[in-house]
Formats: structure tokens, C-alpha cells, sequence
């Protein structure tokens, strides 16, 4: 059996905060030039032009692209033939936040109590979903994620009978209203399936998938590029100021349901949507 | 082209600033987000002055990163405005005349901003970066235990922002995105066919 120590967790988890913090992928940065050379908007193109001279700014000077740094979300994929020492593994990663939000002057966004407000001061607790998989290595995805975007996400228990058309004017409506928001323009996480909790975790994972993949079953990925059109028609338009570049992508995922529902979930993300991924 | 607007706001210019107006602003500013703003009122209630007079003034809506050594600010760009709306008329009859942040206000606050003559500015949502670099001072001057929500007495030069509602009421997140409807598809289709 591999032993990892917890040490080189809790390490690898505080730079990839403070990497995924101050660098946009390179999909997203191609998305966002794509759509700043077919935007008719002026003032949409001007401000396609800031964001994207902000990211460049951002890995410059080595700071954040965005002050609201989020909340520290991680997905972690333990091999069952690794042994993992030292420390418990939620705190090493726990420990690893606190150090990338301070060592990478990151903003502390996370309040201890959610009707009684007092700020942890250090961004923890992480929310970190565990999975177990075949194998001796351990795989991890970090998300910092904003809130002016989580805020406009949304859950809704549809009936079967609602079916693709149900869907479809849920993800359309929950953007609209969300409008101009979650800094748009925005990424679309869909989660179809499973219980409540399941498509809303669907929702938010799909958010880490590269903006020019496809979901892998052709009437998911026609679905995905149907939704963009009917997003897009919207006109919301950078930060909802009106314009075409509402939203740079659509990502759907889904899993088996019960015969009597058909959950549906939206997570939406900014353009400033952060990520990485490493494997011990 | 840009309007220069200097703080604190006089009727007189602010009566100049139409929505779609692209403004440089200058001067001081305070950013104050949810927290700070809870405390604000609560001081109004109470019957207690506030840690800043508000009159002419701008709020910020935000709270930075803290800054790299070697910085003044870390990155600060704008939050979601519409969290603040709960809040905003009572600051409004304080005197505060301007507001920056990102993102739509509900009915009552463009109601009370046409009664107190004041503008809203939107600021770019996730540029936080690029607008710290127009940050020349800042200092924490109230509720320091709140952290990255304390309010911040800034100075600013040339910060970029539009006005997205003015002091009539009209407002660019109600008259522009209706240009744009069902316009992508269309370019959609022509880019595929080049």
C-alpha cells in the first residue's frame, strides 16, 4: 500500500488556492477573446477588454483576479490503495486553506455561523467532498468559489412530465432572473438526476470541465449548445449591461433518478471562474 | 469619452450625469458592504451618529483582498449591489449621492434615489485587480473587527464606472439588454458559415 504523508496534501492544497486564485484557465481566456470578436455591444466589447486585461494584470503581479477569493471547495479522489499519514485528511486540507488565504493575500470570506455573522478570519472550513476510487494515487480539484454568482444558482424538483421543455425554461429563467448579477458573462453547471442534493452536486462538479469539451452523449451536448443559444438571445450581456456575451458556456451532467422525479439544478459561476487540478 | 466627476458629488454635476455616461471618479470614496451597512442602521436606530458623514458622498460597494507587500490595495473591485438595497434609502436621507457596485437595484432604491437626487455607478464585476491599481490611499476608519467588510476610507484616481442609474431614474439594465434580444443566434450562424 502507498503511504502519502498529509503534509504534502495540506501543501499541494495552499498553491493550488493561490495558483487557481491568480491565473485563469487557458479555455476560459480563448472564451473570452472568441467573444469579444463576435460582441456587437461597444460598451459589452470595452468591458470584455478590461476583464481580460485584468486576468493578464492578475498573473503579473501575481495577485488575485478577484477580491472575493470564495469559499474553498475541493474534490478529492482517494485511490484505495493509498494510506494516508500524519494528520486526518479534512485537516491538512483545512490547514492548507488557511495558509494559501494567508501566505496568498487571499480574502477571508467565510463567517462562522451563518445568521450570527463573525468571520473565521482564515476562509476555512473548506467544503470538500470525498469520493473513493480504484487505484494508489489521490486526485484533487479546487474551486475557489465567488458568491455574487452562488447566490443566483437554484434547485427545483421538476415532474417527469416536465421533461427537456421543463428543463430548458428552468435554466433560461433562473438566468434571467439572475441577470446581471453574477458577473456576467457567466458559466451554466446543470445538474439533471439523482435526489435534490445529488443534481445540485452535478451542478457545481460540471463547472470543472473545460469550456471547449462537450458532455460525451450527443443529446447532452445538443442540449448544452441549445441552452447557450437561448441564454445568449437573452441580451443580458457583460455584467447586464446588455450585449450577446451573456454566458461563455453550458455544462450538463447527470445521473439515474427516480421513476417519480426529474431534479434539476443551477450552479452559476463568473467569468472569473477559478479552478485547478493536481494528482498525488 | 469620459465625464470627470470629482467627490464629494455637487447637484450641479450630478444633475450632468445621464445613464450610459462614462465616468472617471476622483477623490474620496468609502466602500462599505452587507455587515457594515447593517451596523449603520442599527446606529440609526439607536439613535447614535454614524463613523462618517454621508453627506455628498459615494459608497463602494466592496471589501478587498488585503494587499500584497509593496501595495497599496489588493484587488477591489465592486459586489452585488442589490444585497445593499435593504439599506440604501435609509443611507440616501442621510445625504449619501452616489453609489458604485455591480448589478441591478430594486424599485424602492431607484424611487429613493429620485428623491434625493443621487446616481448609481456600476464598476466592473470581477475586474478587482485592474480597479485597485486607480486606489492612491486607503484606510480602515470603521468597524475594523468586521475585516474584509470594515468600511474603507479610499482615495481614488480616475476610477472607471458608468452610470447605470441616474438621478431621474433611468436605468441601462432595464433599456439595454431588450437591444440585444435574439441577436446570437443569428451571429451564431454566421461565424459557422465563414
Amino acid at each position: 500500500m502507498r503511504e502519502v504523508k498529509s503534509d504534502i496534501i495540506r501543501d499541494t492544497i495552499r498553491s493550488m488556492f493561490i495558483e487557481a486564485s491568480c491565473s485563469l484557465t487557458s479555455d476560459i481566456k480563448d472564451k473570452l477573446l472568441e467573444y469579444r470578436n463576435i460582441e456587437i455591444s461597444d460598451s459589452a466589447c470595452e468591458i470584455l477588454d478590461r476583464i481580460i486585461e485584468n486576468a493578464e494584470l492578475a498573473l503579473k503581479d501575481r495577485i488575485p483576479i478577484c477580491q472575493d477569493t470564495g469559499m474553498s471547495v475541493v474534490f478529492i479522489e482517494i485511490g484505495q490503495d493509498v494510506h494516508v499519514t500524519g494528520d486526518n485528511i479534512t485537516d491538512a486540507i483545512n490547514e492548507g486553506v488557511r495558509r494559501a488565504y494567508k501566505d496568498g493575500f487571499l480574502r477571508k470570506s467565510i463567517v462562522k455561523d451563518p445568521l450570527n455573522r463573525i468571520n473565521t478570519g482564515d476562509n476555512t472550513p473548506a467544503i470538500i467532498y470525498y469520493d473513493i476510487v480504484k487505484g494508489d494515487k489521490i486526485s484533487i480539484k479546487v474551486m475557489p468559489k465567488g458568491f455574487g454568482s452562488e447566490n443566483m444558482s437554484a434547485v427545483k424538483m421538476l415532474k417527469p412530465s416536465d421533461g427537456v421543455d421543463g428543463i430548458i425554461s428552468f435554466v433560461v429563467d433562473t438566468v434571467k432572473k439572475a441577470g446581471s448579477n453574477p458577473c456576467p458573462p457567466i458559466i451554466v453547471g446543470i445538474g439533471i438526476g439523482g435526489t435534490m442534493e445529488k443534481a445540485a452536486l452535478l451542478s457545481k462538479k460540471t463547472l470543472l470541465r473545460s469550456l471547449d469539451k462537450r458532455n460525451t452523449n450527443n443529446y447532452y451536448a445538443e442540449l448544452e449548445n441549445r441552452l447557450l443559444i437561448e441564454i445568449n438571445n437573452l441580451g443580458i450581456g457583460p455584467q447586464g449591461l446588455g450585449g450577446i456575451s451573456t454566458a461563455l458556456g453550458v455544462s450538463i451532467e447527470t445521473f439515474p433518478t427516480h421513476i417519480a422525479g426529474l431534479p434539476v439544478a443551477v450552479n452559476i459561476t463568473c467569468h472569473a471562474s477559478r479552478h485547478k487540478e493536481a494528482v498525488i | 469619452m469620459y465625464k470627470k466627476v470629482t467627490t464629494p458629488l455637487k447637484e450641479i454635476e450630478l444633475c450632468d450625469l445621464k445613464a450610459g455616461d462614462r465616468v472617471l471618479i476622483s477623490g474620496i470614496i468609502y466602500a462599505a458592504r452587507d455587515a457594515a451597512h447593517k451596523r449603520l442602521c442599527d446606529a440609526l436606530d439607536c439613535g447614535q451618529d454614524l463613523p462618517i458623514d454621508l453627506k455628498g458622498q459615494i459608497i463602494y460597494y466592496a471589501g478587498p483582498c488585503p494587499p500584497k507587500p509593496g501595495h497599496i490595495s489588493g484587488p477591489f473591485g465592486p459586489t452585488t449591489s442589490g444585497r445593499m438595497d435593504k439599506y440604501t434609502p435609509r443611507m440616501l436621507e442621510q445625504g449619501l449621492k452616489g453609489m458604485i457596485g455591480k448589478g441591478e437595484r430594486s424599485k424602492d432604491v431607484i424611487e429613493a434615489m429620485q428623491n434625493a437626487k443621487a446616481v448609481y455607478f456600476a464598476a466592473i464585476g470581477g475586474a478587482g485587480a485592474l480597479l485597485a491599481t486607480k486606489i492612491k490611499q486607503q484606510k480602515t476608519i470603521a468597524y475594523e473587527d468586521l475585516g474584509a467588510e470594515a468600511i474603507t476610507k479610499l482615495l481614488v484616481e480616475d476610477f472607471p464606472a458608468i452610470v447605470a442609474i441616474d438621478y431621474i431614474g433611468n436605468s441601462l439594465f432595464e433599456t439595454e439588454p431588450p437591444k440585444y434580444e435574439n441577436k446570437y443566434a443569428a451571429i451564431i450562424q454566421n461565424t459557422n458559415k465563414v
